[in-house]
């Protein structure tokens, strides 16, 4: 279709870049956060990590750590539903997919901006 | 990944069972890695609801962390980290392929590119652990 243009390069770097920051950041944060924290592993301590987490720069850094691997599962959910023979579905499940990724980023600003 | 294809009555597609990535390991391991990002995306959104906790206070907080050292939490996040660990392998080896560095006229060996993608990981990653071990 000449001349056919289509947002898919736009969600497609949000996957790159999220693809990216998943590889780099989130094996680490899974051990702190999923098993050494809540294993007692670490001297962890609520009131100076509620502090640390105030800090504008960190926020960013969260930010960048939960929303944009987001894109990075909508894009890759997206192709598995149709690797899976939903087809006659694509337009429902795009909006689906990367909805819930706006949805996510939505939601971690809000919480972040309560931090 | 799955290409584009643009919408369109009377597009062909072939009729695969649903279970057609059990077939051959190499469509076995591309849909392990797929479904990879299912559970990193879980992760994120049980941290997301970790840092919710902390916003309510200390001891709302507290409370949740004690919630996630439940069995069935722990086994989650250790098969969620297994997970994680195959996308940055799988990345990583990627971008010896995607991303092409020239130095001049030579093309810097993909294996280096690989090579330092890995390293950087290390050194990040040792950062994060370090920190929240140390300082947090």
């Amino acid at each position: 279709m000449p001349g056919h243009k289509t947002i898919e390069p736009f969600w497609w770097g949000l996957f790159s870049v999220g693809g990216v920051v998943a590889a780099f950041l989130v094996p680490a944060h899974l051990i702190v956060h999923g098993l050494a924290i809540p294993l007692g592993w670490t001297s962890s301590n609520p009131a100076r990590l509620l502090a640390f987490v105030g800090h504008p720069l960190v926020k960013i850094y969260l930010f960048v750590l939960i929303a944009l691997p987001l894109y990075h599962w909508a894009h890759r959910f997206r192709f598995i539903l149709e690797d899976l023979g939903v087809h006659g579905l694509r337009t429902p499940i795009a909006v689906l997919c990367y909805g819930s990724a706006v949805v996510g980023t939505v939601l971690t600003l809000w919480i972040l901006f309560r931090l | 990944m799955s290409a584009s294809r643009p919408e369109r009555a009377g597009l062909y597609y072939p009729k695969l069972p649903a279970t057609w990535w059990l077939k051959n390991p190499r469509y076995f391991r591309f849909m392990i890695r797929e479904v990879t990002s299912v559970f990193i995306a879980i992760f994120l959104v049980v941290l997301l609801v970790q840092l919710y906790q902390l916003s309510r206070g200390p001891e709302a907080y507290a409370a949740c962390v004690a919630r996630l050292a439940s069995p069935g939490w722990i086994v989650f996040h250790v098969v969620a980290l297994a997970f994680a660990l195959y996308h940055s392998v799988t990345w990583f080896n990627l971008t010896g392929v995607v991303q092409v560095v020239r130095i001049g006229e030579r093309q810097v060996p993909p294996i280096l590119i690989v090579g330092g993608a890995f390293a950087a990981w290390g050194v990040v990653s040792l950062v994060i652990l370090v920190f929240f071990f140390t300082r947090v």
